[in-house]
């Protein structure tokens, strides 16, 4: 049974159909893609799973269909959803950022930190630095760093490359693609560069106009020309 | 010299006052981009009720305060789940014209509780002065200012070192993002909400017995408090404290030291501050810039 599986879901912002039908599932421990154009929905798809936008058809989490959950919910249950723009909070310090990922759980906190700072090595060293004054690709990793505070068995990361030089990208992928080996971590990332994420993900969906377009393996859809060249543009 | 120093003090005592109010109305302003026009009578609404246990009940003057600000916390979650809450998608004028509703409300319930008649209202610092050198400091301004200094400070806190105080600054700063994380941000509007009254319920028990408890008492002193905030930055909880005690310790100067002023001239001069102060410097002395999000 798959940790995440949408059957026909659907969202609109007001008159605009933004998911007509989409189908997906992410396996525990996997890597899945989302990819397409600017528009496809596939940060809607996300939005839909952290229940930030209304959504219709059906989703289950865990076994579990998760009906009008909206995002504080979801976030109890598990899910950690780094949106567009990283949502860090600026004025708050880089500790106050990595405790208010870890806000659903209960007890110390300290060995957490000692732990994401494992993987990002600079972030122990700068706890207490307002938020606002990193870099952009340092936030990125700050909010992916808060996600980890929560333990979450999803992650949802939402275009991590956004407004990113491409060393920074190839950096955060890298980090990504590790806690998933190591830790054992499922992500579920929608990405406009579909190279870098084809390269992590095991799995990928291509949107178009609000449904799934193409999917396959990672490398069916690198290896098949026309996927490629219509739907992914490289 | 001693007279500037005795009029100082005298101006702590009221300014923590405009203080505590303005607080609560920057609470409120940070957390959801609304002045709450019924924080006064909703402080003063709760004055009554401290009245009402001291004098028809018995209870000691500590405890009754205490337990004042227990039910102003409730009303404040109370008034926001209730009042607040179903319209907090509205337009912020609908939100606005809510609170003034609240003000009449509360200023006609209490006049038919407790009646509008003018009552005194007991202190809990002795009415005497100390006397050092040729300097003598009123009891009554320094309590007052204790008591608004010790609250302040254990806001601030609350605000910095528990988890419910960073889920209360991060759902001011970005709700969106605070969902995503699992705060649930309409309960910390609540809380805040809470807050804001509790600073209103010190506020208007520290200045009945000067004042006078009647229905109308609050409404001064929201003009000041509005001052006091804007003066220091109506989002800096900082500047509304600086703010209180600046307006405070001036308006007892410029009373005592120029004569034009007065006592009749006080509440026209915190209004020219508010218009100066918004004209000029519209993030006041302590707040950011104003920065408009596209």
């Amino acid at each position: 049974m798959p940790l995440l599986e949408l059957r026909g879901v659907e969202a609109r912002y007001g008159p605009v159909r933004a998911l007509d039908g989409v189908s997906l599932a992410v396996d525990e421990g996997q890597i899945v893609a989302v990819l397409g154009a600017n528009g496809a929905g596939k940060t809607t798809t996300l939005r839909a799973v952290s229940g930030t936008v209304r959504r219709g058809g059906e989703i289950r989490f865990d076994g579990r269909p998760l009906g009008r959950r909206g995002p504080e919910a979801m976030a109890r249950l598990g899910v950690a959803h780094v949106p567009e723009g990283r949502g860090t909070f600026g004025e708050l310090t880089v500790e106050e950022n990595l405790r208010l990922g870890a806000y659903t759980r209960r007890g110390k906190l300290d060995g957490d930190i000692e732990r994401v700072s494992g993987w990002f090595p600079w972030i122990g060293e700068r706890l207490d630095q307002p938020a606002g004054t990193l870099s952009g690709g340092e936030q990125q990793m700050l909010a992916l760093a808060r996600a980890l505070m929560s333990r979450p068995k999803l992650l949802l990361l939402d275009e991590p490359s956004l407004g990113l030089a491409p060393l920074v990208t190839r950096e955060i992928f890298r980090i990504v693609a590790e806690l998933n080996e190591k830790e054992g971590l499922t992500v579920l990332v929608v990405e406009q560069n579909a190279a870098i994420a084809l390269e992590v993900a095991a799995y990928a969906y291509v949107l178009e106009v609000g449904k799934v377009a193409v999917s396959g393996t990672s490398e069916e859809l690198a290896r098949d020309e026309s996927v490629r060249k219509s739907y992914l543009g490289y | 010299m001693a007279n500037f120093v005795q009029q100082v003090v005298a101006g702590l005592g009221s300014g923590a006052i405009y203080a505590a109010l303005a607080l609560a109305l920057v609470l409120i302003h940070r957390a959801t981009g609304v002045i709450n026009f019924a924080q006064g009578e909703m402080a003063m609404f709760t004055t009554y009720i401290c009245w009402t246990l001291i004098t028809n009940h018995g209870w000691r003057y500590w405890p009754a305060f205490v337990a004042t600000l227990a039910f102003a916390f409730l009303l404040g979650i109370g008034i926001q789940r209730v009042v607040i809450h179903p319209v907090a998608n509205a337009s912020l004028l609908t939100i606005v014209i809510m609170t003034i509703g609240l003000v009449l409300i509360f200023n006609g319930l209490a006049a038919l509780i407790w009646s509008a008649e003018i009552r005194a209202f007991p202190s809990p610092f002795p009415n005497e002065t100390w006397q050092i050198g040729t300097v003598s400091i009123s009891q009554q301004d320094v309590g007052t200012f204790a008591v608004v200094l010790v609250l302040v400070l254990g806001l601030w806190a609350f605000f910095q070192f528990t988890k419910i105080g960073l889920a209360l600054r991060a759902s001011a700063l970005n709700p969106e993002a605070s969902r995503l994380v699992g705060v649930r941000v309409g309960w910390m509007l609540a809380i805040g909400w809470g807050l804001a009254a509790v600073l209103g319920a010190v506020a208007g028990m520290l200045a009945a017995p000067t004042l006078f408890l009647d229905p109308n008492m609050m409404q001064a002193t929201l003009i000041y408090a509005f001052a006091a905030a804007v003066l220091g930055g109506i989002d800096s909880p900082f500047g509304a404290v600086a703010g209180g005690i600046l307006l405070g310790v001036g308006l007892n100067l410029l009373g005592s030291y120029v004569d034009v002023v007065g006592a009749d001239l006080r509440l026209p001069v915190a209004l020219l501050i508010i218009l100066v102060v918004l004209l000029v410097r519209p993030e006041g002395l302590f707040g950011k810039p104003v920065q408009r999000r596209v």
